[in-house]
């Protein structure tokens, strides 16, 4: 099992997406993963590029590949499925000799195309292990219910991604599972949430987002986890507009879900980043406190009453 | 010997990529050819008398007709040839439209191909020898698998014929399908009052043996005279004893056995009868569930049992029996709806299916006829129906049409609305395809009067939605998503076939196509026969049909039953093998090939061990011929110089080479 991964960033990882890098590497940390960030990375691909020209957009991942068959590395892992998706498309392309060579054409140093592109949470799922996610667990997210959203592209399409089931995954749900939260029933999982039509058509994004905080309250979710940076902004920096657009008063926080296994690993909030997301989280987890707190107690009593059943009702007890 | 060649034009089907003239008239060229012709039809009655004339005319001792597949015509111009007062093997038939014409449009090569095959018809056909058939006796007792509608309209027509019938059911009851529906399209009439007195009748009729809770465990033997291995299965209880008074159910305390009548929608005893009016209304118990046959503990349907049936000591028994023709008529299984993920069928409860609604819907299922979801038991307010959950759809292999779910949607939403007259009905759809009597103005009927709102277009996800379902869709009409906020979703799914069909078209020897079904004779003109002599299909494993068609179909296989044991004596095949005894060195290796057991050793007046081919049983397929290492053994009418008169045609040998 590697333990030293060659580590990709990606943009947003610098700019919106900061909690997630955050998190991610104290995560990583946590669980004893070497992440080597490649140097002097480079953009994955996922601009415009891969609308207008498939060895261009192919070319501009696989200086990355080859940067990564340098370090002598054989996986590489990034958590944002943009990147994901053109290093996965990139690999899988170049398995034709011909498109290879195009696109070696363009780099200074040719890749082999050798490596294996995989996302951090299949690195933790497959590699890492729940068992072992869960001797790190100091404080379990006990009462907090979360509504698990992978977004479109983390695992289609399901030929080229390979990993987990493509219309009902549940990599993340399991590793919530494992932190203690209780995941709630969530059919939107793998629906559009908009993508980046918030920039030419915002309504898209604020119909499309706002059916899914829809359903995560139907549901009873205290907040959201996903994986994705721009899912996470079109939830959560947007929610304020869904709000005002559909005239509704969600107030869901909407992590990363490393940001909740730093939480259940014990890390400090600041570390995992948690001051940077737009719905403020405090209030939601609160309320899951409290009310596990009620039902904590709840148990208790009826614990008590049927003590207190049993012992005036000795006989029975006898004969059985 | 005298040869006429007969080069047919099947109208245009072969003449337009075949030259069918130049075809008959270089056949003149070949040995003992002495008449040639080409006809428009040849098995119009013009053509037969034509050939028939021909015959007498030009003193024609052996035909060779070149046309379609042998297996339509042969026996036609079989007949056209004996009344022209030839033996009907000195005939033989080349496909030339099958074979040539219609694979492909370039017409040189076609007809030099359609000569080819001609010029081998020729040198077999001088090869031929007169055979004449001989005739056995038959066994007009008949066997049917599986008591469903089709099944036991076939019995009772058998019966009633004065054909003594062995019906065969592997449920504990007979009555298929049908027995499970509450009402039937388009007469919305009830299922069982119309099913009930035929399994009434079943029970009651004289010539009809029923073995319920009973599978065929191998068939042997030849049309007239087979013989079936039928395995009851242990029922634990004892039939004989039995009254079906239903004592034990009330007193069997292991309550979760599936219950398999009711589709799974309630659990049963472990011992049960599955509904009330069950032919025969006998008790049984099942296995997997039982306390007494599990762990040795309870015991208590023993003690209630007032006429001492129990037995756990029960074992599956074997039961021979002579039979002279077999129907089958398994009917078919519903597609498993938890395949379409996206619909939750199998995860979410108030997802299912239209068998699990008939039953409740049904006044004996287990909601007494309320239509109260299984999550909560409430009333729906909105049903959403989708259509083709399992039905031309190739990405899950089910690309055919089922044919039926049309109409049972149309049905179930018109009783939704005589349930609920409060409730609205949505029905998705792809077309509806309502072709038989009375179904069209039955679905108009569903639509206009019951105000069914029906939606063209496919369901994308059901999913959970507060406390129903949300259903999402596209309506293809109007051009836009849909989404629906429903109570119940009952998906339609489409037939497969039965589970066990592979392993029984083995036992029976017949074929199936690429979906399990089983294959007919012809699609269009044998459409209850098969390619296996005396055994016969009816209903639903054949192909998806409704309760008319089955029937239809079940009276149709009993007819051809009739027809073939109205004689006393059959004719045998006489293409069967045949042992030259003088070359036979007594190996005995055809004995140890032969898959139908049709060669005996026996011994000759010196006392050598020799083959001894049983005619009656040789189904003619040749394994013999080619194992033989003496060339002793040859296959009547396909012999090795017949075939090799036939390569020899094709590929001339080479005389001017020399070996030396």
């Amino acid at each position: 099992m590697p333990e030293s991964y060659a580590y990709y960033p990606g943009c947003s990882g610098l700019g919106t997406s900061r909690e997630y890098e955050l998190s991610t590497r104290k995560v990583c940390q946590a669980l004893d993963l070497e992440l080597r960030e490649i140097p002097d990375w480079s953009c994955c691909g996922s601009s415009p590029a891969h609308t207008v020209d498939h060895v261009f957009s192919s070319a501009l991942a696989a200086r990355n590949l080859a940067l990564v068959e340098e370090m002598g590395l054989e996986t590489v892992i990034t958590p944002c499925p943009s990147c994901l998706t053109n290093l996965k498309v990139a690999a899988w392309r170049m398995q034709e000799e011909s498109f290879l060579q195009e696109v070696n054409q363009y780099l200074e140093q040719p890749c082999k195309n050798q490596v294996q592109v995989k996302s951090v949470l299949q690195a933790l799922v497959e590699d890492v292990s729940l068992s072992r996610i869960k001797e790190q667990v100091q404080n379990p997210l006990k009462g907090l219910k979360i509504a698990p959203y992978y977004g479109c592209i983390m695992n289609r399409p399901p030929g080229i991604m390979d990993f987990d089931d493509p219309e009902n995954p549940t990599a993340m749900d399991q590793i919530l599972k494992a932190l203690g939260a209780q995941v709630v029933d969530f059919p939107l999982k793998v629906e559009c949430c908009g993508a980046s039509y918030g920039i030419p058509r915002q309504e898209v994004v604020l119909h499309l987002s706002g059916k899914l905080l829809d359903l995560a309250r139907v549901q009873g979710a205290d907040a959201l986890a996903v994986p994705c940076p721009l899912c996470q902004m079109n939830l959560d920096m947007r929610q304020n507009q869904i709000n005002s657009f559909l005239q509704q008063d969600f107030q869901l926080p909407v992590f990363y879900y490393t940001q909740l296994m730093g939480m259940a690993f014990g890390l400090e909030h600041k570390e995992l980043g948690l001051d940077k997301l737009c719905v403020d989280p405090l209030p939601a987890l609160n309320r899951a406190k409290q009310r596990q707190a009620e039902e904590q107690e709840e148990r208790a009593r009826k614990q008590k009453q049927r003590q207190a059943n049993q012992s005036s009702a000795p006989a029975r007890s006898a004969s059985e | 010997m005298r040869i006429g060649v007969f080069v047919c034009h099947c109208g245009s089907n072969i003449a337009d990529n075949v030259e069918v003239a130049r075809a008959a008239q270089t056949s003149l060229l070949y040995p003992d050819v002495t008449f040639a012709t080409d006809m428009m039809y040849t098995c119009s009655e013009a053509g037969q008398s034509g050939i028939e004339q021909a015959v007498q005319e030009h003193s024609l001792d052996g035909v060779v007709v070149a046309a379609c597949t042998p297996k339509m015509h042969e026996p036609t111009f079989r007949r056209a040839v004996e009344r022209a007062g030839l033996n009907r093997y000195m005939f033989e038939m080349v496909n030339i439209r099958e074979h040539a014409s219609w694979i492909s449009k370039d017409k040189e090569k076609n007809t030099r191909k359609a000569q080819e095959l001609i010029h081998m018809a020729v040198e077999k056909l001088r090869q031929n020898s007169a055979l004449t058939p001989k005739y056995f006796e038959i066994n007009k007792r008949v066997l049917i698998i599986g008591a469903g509608i089709a099944g036991i309209q076939a019995a009772l027509d058998c019966a009633e014929g004065g054909l003594e019938v062995l019906l065969l059911e592997k449920e504990s009851t007979i009555g298929g399908k049908m027995a499970k529906l509450d009402k039937t399209f388009p007469t919305v009439d009830c299922s069982s009052c119309i099913l009930s007195p035929k399994m009434v009748d079943v029970s009651l009729h004289p010539n009809i043996t029923l073995y319920a809770y009973s599978e065929l465990e191998q068939l042997s033997g030849y049309v007239g005279n087979y013989q079936a291995t039928i395995r009851r299965k242990a029922t634990y209880v004892d039939w004989d004893k039995c009254t079906g008074c239903g004592r034990c159910m009330e007193k069997c305390p292991s309550k979760k056995a599936r219950d398999h009548f009711n589709e799974d929608l309630t659990r049963t005893t472990a011992i049960n009868i599955p509904f009330p009016q069950a032919i025969p209304k006998r008790a049984k118990i099942d296995a997997n569930h039982c306390l007494k046959l599990l762990k040795d503990k309870c015991g208590i349907c023993e003690e209630v049992c007032p006429t001492q049936a129990i037995d756990y000591n029960m074992q599956d028994e074997l039961v021979t029996a002579e039979v002279g023709a077999v129907i089958t008529s398994t009917g078919f299984d519903l597609f498993d709806h938890s395949k379409y993920g996206e619909y939750g069928g199998g995860r979410y409860q108030d997802v299912i299916t239209s068998m699990q609604y008939e039953r409740l819907l049904n006044a004996s299922g287990p909601t007494g006829g309320a239509i109260q979801r299984p999550s909560d038991g409430k009333e729906p307010k909105k049903v959403v129906f989708v259509q083709c959950v399992g039905s031309r759809d190739k990405s899950v292999d089910r690309p055919y049409c089922s044919g039926f779910c049309c109409m049972y949607t149309a049905k179930q939403a018109i009783l939704t609305k005589d349930h609920l007259p409060e409730s609205e009905s949505f029905v998705f759809y792809m077309d509806i395809r309502a072709p038989g009597k009375q179904y069209d103005e039955f679905t108009r009927r569903a639509i206009e009067e019951y105000g069914t709102r029906y939606v063209r277009g496919r369901v994308a996800q059901i999913y959970p939605y507060g406390e129903g379902l949300m259903v999402r869709g596209v309506d293809t009409l109007m051009g836009c998503q849909v989404e629906v906020e429903a109570d119940l979703v009952v998906l339609a799914v489409g037939a497969e076939c039965s589970k066990e069909a592979p392993a029984l078209a083995e036992k029976l020897r017949i074929s199936t196509d690429q979906h399990g079904f089983f294959t007919e004779s012809h699609p269009k003109l044998r459409p209850v026969e098969t390619n296996t002599a005396g055994i016969f299909l009816a209903g639903a494993c054949q192909g998806p049909k409704d309760i008319p068609s089955s029937v239809g179909q079940g009276s149709a296989a009993a007819a051809k039953i009739l027809a073939l044991f109205s004689k006393d004596m059959l004719e045998s095949d006489p293409q069967v093998a045949q042992v030259n005894l003088p070359r036979c060195i007594g190996c005995g290796k055809c004995i140890r090939i032969c898959p139908f057991g049709a060669i005996q050793e026996v011994q000759d007046r010196a006392g050598q061990p020799k083959a001894e081919v049983i005619e009656t049983v040789c189904q003619g397929c040749g394994l013999c011929e080619v194992t033989c290492p003496q060339s002793a053994i040859q296959l009547n009418h396909c012999t090795d110089n017949q075939i090799l008169a036939e390569v020899n045609a094709l590929c001339p040998p080479k005389t001017e080479e020399s070996f030396e």
